[in-house]
């Protein structure tokens, strides 16, 4: 057991990746078998990230490095540069590893039968596997070149299944506009990383972030890092693709992908706090954020408004969704140089952007998989050629119903409690912000009333009257999700001490992370 | 190569990352973007690996040690594996283009697009 949680890091990303190529010769075995390895290969990973988890609450960062004789040893024989391959898993890279643990496994269910009327399904699964493989080692990883590769792993695999339905044209554009939009975004991050290779002579993000001295370089490396990462997350300037891809991608595949761009956000928080850190302007970047972020909340629930393709419109407010991750989270960075302040809101503010990673992360692929559901039965995405749904799926019903509520933020339920944790403390940063964001969340609650509306209720329309309940493995898969918002909404103040708190004091901590790295030179 | 001024390569990297930015924002032919993400690559691959060059040294094989400085080995190790990523992702967008073709009969970004708004 102890052998187990110390390989673990490694072990996360090396069985998926394996699993994704022993998939093509047990397929032809037959299916079942293959299905059997998919799910047990992602059950073993949830099950191998949630014993890391518990190590890690309890015994802090957990480094591995490849290749040397202990996996904490990353300054072999007194040297003054880590010279091998180094994961470094802290509380915040757990959290994402934990969601994108569940995510995945209740994704990878749902495609038992989402998928089952396709062809070529032992390259889906393979291609999926390669994705949670690339999102894991996108999380784990302690240095930055490995960031890019991990980055490019999943932006391959999450383009070729998106175009994966090519009888679909759409499908196909939405495939290519997210190759595009990747392999331009994976080669201005790996500019970056050549300019900050060129000054410290070293990849670690440890190390460099010891090293940093904020040149203009530097500057530079930053803005191309944001610049990248943020195409990728799909922030208001950048937006255009992110619709487009997300809408045509199978609903399992939307469903992962929105944790990858979860990811990216993740890699964009790694970058500001734990590689630049206190050296960073952290007023102006933080400022830039929290606008960027306000400015992404506001266009894409505008623009959610008057969609009638019902994933397109859940895309749109995917991207809302995440302006409120980077307001909560730009305001802590913001004020990381102000320790009083820091302390007052600063954390909560994090601590809320945060969180809401967590809630995000569950409601949406919950909302993309009901859209999904539709399609599935009804073989349209327009919510005007829906009606009546209500009569014959009323599993879907329930669980639509639990997300939209969780999405708008009403009361009981999990959404509330994170975005108030953002209003909160954004208020006492600036009051504006706080009103802006409460009132994307009613017109998000309006816009989510009328697709309900359109989609479940009313009369039983004729061309839907034979219309059955979705199988269930997509019901299983739905239901994970569910499981996990009704227990956050039950328990929001355990999930905020126990898995978001030691996240943010991990983003916010940047000695321990550099001390993961330097402080390794002891065998 | 002492008759070449050492910060040659990367003006020809900024040259060719900047010729392929305004390809990319400017052709409308799917062919003609993915050639202008290749050349992207490449200006980025050139400029990786012209960070490791030091002039005068001897190529990085530890058993055949030689007199005077070696060039830097990683950043090599890095354009190798940014130029096998390259290969995957231009292999896909070919790939793409052609569905887009099949279906569209255009390869046209403005008159193969389905989706707006």
């Amino acid at each position: 057991m102890a052998a187990l949680i110390t390989h673990s890091p490694i072990l996360i990303i090396a069985i998926p990746l394996l699993a994704a190529f022993l998939t093509l010769p047990i397929g032809r075995a037959g299916g079942k078998a293959r299905n059997v390895l998919v799910i047990a290969s992602l059950a073993f990973v949830e099950f191998l990230v949630i014993i890391l988890a518990r190590d890690i609450y309890l015994n802090g960062i957990h480094i591995y490095t490849l290749g040397a004789t202990s996996p904490e040893l990353t300054l072999p024989g007194g040297a003054m540069v880590p010279i091998r391959i180094i994961l470094e898993v802290d509380a915040m890279s757990i959290f994402m590893g934990i969601i994108w643990a569940t995510v995945s496994l209740a994704a990878a269910i749902y495609s038992l039968s989402h998928m089952a009327r396709e062809t070529g399904q032992n390259r889906f699964y393979t291609l999926l596997l390669l994705m949670v493989a690339g999102c894991f080692g996108m999380i784990f990883t302690g240095d930055l070149f490995n960031l890019f590769v991990f980055l490019e792993i999943a932006s391959i695999s999450g383009a070729a299944l998106i175009a994966f339905r090519t009888r679909f044209a759409d499908a196909v554009e939405g495939g290519f506009k997210y190759i595009v939009i990747s392999a331009v975004a994976g080669l201005i991050f790996l500019f970056g990383v050549g300019l900050l290779y060129a000054q410290y002579n070293s990849l670690n993000i440890g190390f460099l972030a010891n090293a940093m001295q904020y040149s203009t370089l530097d500057i530079i490396a930053l803005t191309l890092f944001l610049m990248s990462l943020t195409i990728k997350t799909g922030m208001v300037p950048l937006h255009m693709w992110y619709p487009d891809s997300y809408t045509v991608a199978p609903a399992n595949i939307t469903a992962m992908l929105v944790i990858t761009s979860h990811a990216c956000m993740y890699a964009v928080f790694r970058i500001c706090f734990s590689l630049y850190g206190i050296t960073l302007d952290a007023t102006t970047v933080g400022w830039i954020i929290v606008i960027i972020g306000l400015l992404t909340m506001f266009v894409g629930v505008t623009m959610a408004v008057f969609q009638t393709d019902v994933m397109r419109f859940m895309s749109y407010h995917a991207i809302s969704q995440m302006g409120y991750m980077w307001m909560g989270v730009g305001v802590g960075l913001a004020v990381l140089g102000n320790p009083e302040a820091l302390a007052t809101y600063g954390r909560d503010a994090i601590s809320g952007g945060i969180f809401h990673i967590l809630n995000h992360a569950m409601y949406k692929p919950l909302l993309f998989m009901t859209a999904g559901a539709l399609f599935h039965r009804t073989g349209t995405r327009d919510l005007n050629k829906m009606g009546g749904l209500g009569h014959n799926m009323k599993f879907t019903l329930i669980l639509y119903i639990i997300g939209t509520l969780s999405i708008a933020g009403i009361p009981p339920l999990n959404g509330f409690a994170s975005k108030f944790l953002i209003y909160e403390s954004v208020y006492q940063f600036n009051p504006v912000l706080a009103v802006v964001a409460m009132l994307v969340s009613i017109i998000t609650l309006a816009s989510f009333t009328k697709a309900f509306q359109s989609a479940f209720t009313g009369p039983q329309l004729p061309e839907y009257k034979d219309v059955k309940e979705v199988p269930k493995p997509m019901l299983i898969g739905m239901g994970i999700l569910a499981a996990g918002i009704i227990f956050t909404s039950i328990f929001p103040g355990l999930i905020v001490e126990r898995i978001v708190n030691p996240a943010t004091d991990a983003l916010i901590n940047q000695a321990a992370y550099v001390n993961g790295i330097m402080g390794g030179g002891m065998p | 190569m002492e008759h070449i001024p050492l910060n040659f390569p990367f003006l020809a990297a900024a040259l060719l990352v900047g010729i392929s930015l305004y390809i990319l924002i400017f052709k409308k032919n799917l062919i003609k973007l993915i050639m202008g993400i290749a050349m992207l690559a490449a200006g980025v691959n050139l400029f990786l690996v012209s960070l490791g060059f030091r002039a005068g040294g001897a190529a990085p094989i530890y058993t055949n040690v030689t007199e005077g400085p070696m060039v830097m080995p990683v950043p090599q190790a890095l354009t190798l594996t940014s130029i096998v990523i390259n290969v995957a992702v231009l292999a896909l967008m070919l790939t793409m283009a052609i569905h887009i073709y099949r279906h569209t009969g255009s390869l046209d970004s403005e008159k193969s697009r389905k989706m707006k708004g």
